[in-house]
């Protein structure tokens, strides 16, 4: 399968989510560069964690105008699989392609640890081979990762099955001590109504090697798999 | 335009001394330019000029065979095997992070980084060493909030993992905090790039940001000087990093290096434009001249003596090869950097500079570098020292709850966990962070190889201030040690020598005495010096700080799974203790923090042992026999037992072990002899360790075994795992808050 992974001036884990695809787990896979409207015939499309152009603005607010993002907004809308992580979420989110928006962190500061999440649907593109209440242990690192949106937009989120992860402590709880960042709900990650663009906080592709603390990302990647 | 008349007072405000002006006449033959005295201002600096400490900096081992570049150049570079090269250096950036601490602090990690990637080498890793005053003085919570504000903000976007580091705290640092920031690169070991300018007519090429009036006079009134009650004044002599432009400086300028355009590289960091092209030039045995007129700029109307001083950041001069100026503006471009043709490289061996047709400055290069100013300063043992080495064991009394002393060291602000700092630093990105924050030395994979590299900080100024040979030389065996433990096979170091006012004999002292403890150290380890910093000055209103020579150490681990960590894993594992332990409680965190007092000499260290110890846990760890392992360091073997059991990132294990010994209870248990390390085997694997210590006659004592929910010191202490975690965790935090 053909993977394309989206580099913007200021991108950090374009490289990395690169190297997870292409060496981890064998996919062929291309950059896609900013200025490029051209998408290289990619059949899945992964917006990397960063700071696109330095986000001295809001973060992602400068990425969604870069030429590559209309092809990015184009490929989604016709039904191809994207994943945002962590910056990419900020940029879905401000694309429009994912409802709600991700503000400062409740501490204010910059929080890198490993949290654990839940799988809260099987029903997207990425989360096919995860089992529904599975918890997962996945790094997160950012300083603006706390989930907002507004109660009608969490009822539709609920109603349609578009809440993908909860940040939950050891046992499985979505309680707020296991809330990182004062995400609304707990939430880490979410889907759009069709289930073919997901945006998370967390880093699975820095969670896909045993030997840098753990494997449980892999299955967003290979549950898009043909 | 109108040029400012030099004088001697002019000097003087300049900070050149009466000796060094009339030498600077002498130099040129007639009085300087404005401009000139500027140069000669920066270049003479303590700083740039390493005037009272070079001849001291020779006497470091700098060499081995696989050494590839020592100090000189902008970092260190050692050849670690499989065509690979580890790019690094430790520098500070004390007295701007003082008055600016988060934009002191982020700058002192964008030049850093600069000094690494402009050899070539993509930055894969960055440690800090921090230093604060007390943790109850006014000022500490909001530099240390600053800096570590600053470090992630500047690291986290550019995209270099920020992996460990060390944060300790001093009264002897409240006027003077320090901030040194240590970036390791990987390259390619054929395709090395150095500072240098060469080939008469090739052109010099200016990158990245726009020149502005930030930073001037940052390396000779604010690095170079003793602080007092105007410092803040000298604010504005503080830069401001752009994180966004330095990572796309990074790509851009090793896409540069993988084709074959340029001769030479540097970046512009202290003293700016003006070092950048007069030690390229040097280096290159060449002169340079440039048109200051080209010179991309922030604003208009900044002058010519502001564009040879601005620390303005984010900035690199290139020496291209004649032809090639397009080929190199391409590459810029693609990542929408400005690159400018501002000069070129002569063969007259002077440093000029023109402005609106004039030339402004005309410098002999050789007058600026290899004939700037040395001085071998006046050197004496403090007066007070003899007295502050004394203690008298027979007055201590002991202490009558070891388990309350046990949790007050855990929570002291030297011992707590430093969790409260790291988890605001990407210790991720990269994708190459084997062991993370927490443990004794930071590990990361090399891609595309099976080794890995170990890295490791170290320095315990308590120690340095009451005997600073010994205290620098356990600088070195300690950053050593943790390595060892680690796996890591320590091969070289970067050195970062913060020390007062040297113009003082007993700042000076401090300094020789701690250049001769280092080198002893690696000439018994066999670890070269191959890149470091010297930070003099650190002085508030007369008022030095103690004596602190950091030592940053790379390791190679030669098959990254084999590397070991610090904390326990499985009950049922032996405990055992590595080395031994003497009554030694000078200098002690047990004696600063119980008993109020920091007094006595620091512990005794055996090179040969030290040697020894560190053998056998690289080769224990390569056979497979550490299910863990621990330098035993400040609080003794209580803490270190205390922390190999609550350190686990997720879980929390007891222990039950006896200590043995005629000891002062208090020595065997908080007492800081060197040479140890707290190990746990598992039963099947004991006999071949066993057998590895006694070929190695390395003495060591079976303590006990690791299991349940309590650490037991059979006649001390009992003490549950879990409650001394958390409040391990959290006083840092805590104690910050309640300022």
């Amino acid at each position: 399968m053909k993977w394309g992974v989206v580099t913007f001036p200021g991108s950090n884990d374009d490289r990395d989510s690169l190297y997870c695809l292409e060496r981890v787990l064998g996919q062929e896979a291309v950059p896609l560069w900013h200025k490029d409207r051209d998408l290289h015939g990619v059949e899945a499309i992964v917006l990397p964690g960063g700071f696109s152009y330095g986000d001295y603005l809001r973060c992602g607010a400068v990425a969604r105008f870069s030429p590559v993002m209309s092809s990015v907004v184009a490929f989604a809308r016709a039904g191809g699989p994207v994943l945002g992580m962590c910056n990419g979420f900020q940029i879905l989110c401000e694309s429009g392609l994912l409802p709600g928006a991700l503000v400062r962190n409740r501490s204010l500061a910059f929080i890198c640890e490993w949290v654990s999440v839940r799988v809260e649907t099987t029903r997207t593109r990425f989360t096919a081979r995860y089992a529904a209440g599975e918890c997962l242990s996945l790094p997160i690192k950012h300083g603006e990762g706390c989930y907002v949106a507004d109660e009608a937009t969490l009822t539709a989120l609920r109603d349609n099955d578009q809440i993908v992860f909860r940040y939950v402590n050891r046992a499985g709880e979505a309680l707020d001590a296991a809330n990182p960042n004062g995400a609304v709900q707990n939430i880490a990650g979410v889907t759009n109504a069709n289930g073919n663009v997901v945006g998370l906080m967390p880093h699975p592709e820095h969670a896909v090697e045993a030997l840098l603390g753990g494997e449980d990302g892999r299955r967003l990647f290979t549950s898009v798999f043909a | 335009m109108a040029s400012i008349p030099v004088d001697l007072q002019l000097a003087h405000d300049h900070g050149l001394s009466t000796d060094e002006y009339d030498r600077l006449v002498r130099t040129l033959g007639r009085t300087p330019t404005f401009e000139e005295l500027g140069v000669f201002s920066v270049m003479w600096s303590e700083h740039c000029s390493y005037k009272s400490s070079r001849r001291f900096l020779r006497r470091l081992p700098t060499t081995g065979p696989a050494i590839l570049q020592g100090p000189g150049e902008n970092a260190g570079i050692v050849d670690i095997g499989d065509g690979l090269a580890a790019v690094f250096k430790i520098e500070s950036h004390n007295h701007p992070s003082f008055i600016e601490p988060y934009h002191g602090a982020a700058t002192g990690v964008g030049g850093i980084l600069r000094d690494v990637f402009t050899m070539g080498a993509r930055p894969i890793a960055s440690l800090n060493s921090l230093r604060f005053g007390a943790i109850e003085h006014p000022r500490t919570a909001q530099l240390l909030k600053g800096v570590v504000g600053g470090i992630g903000g500047y690291g986290n976007s550019v995209g270099v993992p920020t992996v460990g580091g060390e944060v300790y705290f001093n009264p002897g640092y409240n006027g003077n905090i320090l901030v040194n920031a240590f970036t390791l690169g990987i390259a390619p070991a054929d395709r090395i790039f150095r500072a240098t300018a060469a080939g008469v007519g090739n052109p010099v090429i200016y990158v990245g940001s726009r020149t502005g009036r930030d930073g001037i006079h940052g390396a000779s009134l604010l690095a170079s000087r003793e602080f007092d009650d105007k410092s803040e004044e000298l604010r504005p002599a503080v830069q401001v990093g752009d994180p966004f432009t330095e990572n796309v400086l990074i790509e851009a300028c090793l896409a540069l290096m993988r084709q074959d355009l340029i001769i030479g590289i540097q970046d512009m960091g202290a003293a700016g434009l003006t070092s950048s092209s007069v030690e390229m030039a040097d280096r290159g045995q060449a002169g340079i001249v440039l048109d200051l007129d080209t010179v991309p700029t922030r604003e208009a109307g900044i002058t010519p003596y502001e564009l040879l001083l601005s620390e303005s950041q984010e900035r690199m001069l290139i020496v291209a090869k004649e032809g090639c100026e397009e080929a190199v503006t391409n590459v810029f471009a693609t990542w929408d950097l400005q690159a400018v043709v501002i000069g070129e490289v002569t063969d007259d061996g002077l440093f000029r500079t023109m402005w609106q047709g004039e030339e402004v400055v005309r410098i002999p290069v050789s007058a600026l570098t290899s004939q700037a100013p040395a001085y071998e300063r006046p050197a004496a043992r403090p007066a007070d020292l003899t007295a502050k080495q004394q203690l008298d064991l027979g007055t201590l009394p002991l202490p009558s709850d070891y388990a309350a002393v046990l949790t007050t060291l855990l929570t002291t602000p030297n011992l707590a966990s430093k969790e409260w700092v790291y988890r605001q630093y990407d210790f991720l990105v990269g994708g190459n962070t084997v062991v993370q924050p927490g443990s004794d030395a930071a590990v990361m994979r090399l891609k595309g190889s099976d080794k890995g590299l170990g890295i490791s900080v170290d320095c315990n100024s308590r120690y340095c201030a009451l005997d600073p040979y010994r205290g620098a030389a356990i600088a070195v065996a300690e950053s050593a040690r943790n390595l060892a433990v680690s796996g890591a096979r320590p091969v070289a170091l970067s050195d970062c020598l913060n020390f007062g006012n040297p113009e003082k004999p007993e700042v000076m002292w401090q300094f020789v005495q701690a250049i001769d403890g280092m080198r002893a150290a690696c000439e018994a380890l066999e670890v070269a010096v191959v890149s470091g910093n010297v930070s003099f000055y650190n002085e508030t209103d007369g008022q030095a700080i103690p004596p602190t020579p950091t030592v940053a150490m790379v390791g190679i681990v030669d098959t990254v799974t084999h590397h070991v960590t610090q904390w326990f894993k499985y009950p049922g594992d032996l405990v055992v203790l590595l080395g031994e332990t003497h009554e030694e409680l000078g200098a002690s965190e047990y004696l600063a923090t119980i008993h109020k007092q920091e007094c006595g000499r620091p512990p005794r260290l055996d090179l040969e042992r030290e040697k020894l110890l560190q053998q056998v846990c690289v080769r224990a760890a390569r056979d497979g026999l550490f299910s863990s392992a621990h330098d035993v360091a400040e609080g003794g073997l209580a803490v270190a037992l205390a922390e190999a059991c609550i350190s686990h990132p997720r879980q929390t294990l007891g222990a039950r072990v006896t200590l043995t010994g005629d000891l002062r209870p208090d020595a065997l248990l908080f007492g800081e002899s060197q040479s140890r390390a707290i190990v746990s085997v598992r039963p099947a694997d004991w006999d071949q360790l066993k057998a590895l210590l006694h070929t190695h006659r390395l003495p060591f004592t079976v303590l006990g075994e690791v299991g349940g929910t309590d650490l037991e010191i059979a006649g001390y202490m009992k003490i549950a795992t879990a409650a001394l975690r958390r409040q391990w965790q959290t006083a840092l935090a805590q104690q910050l808050t309640h300022e």
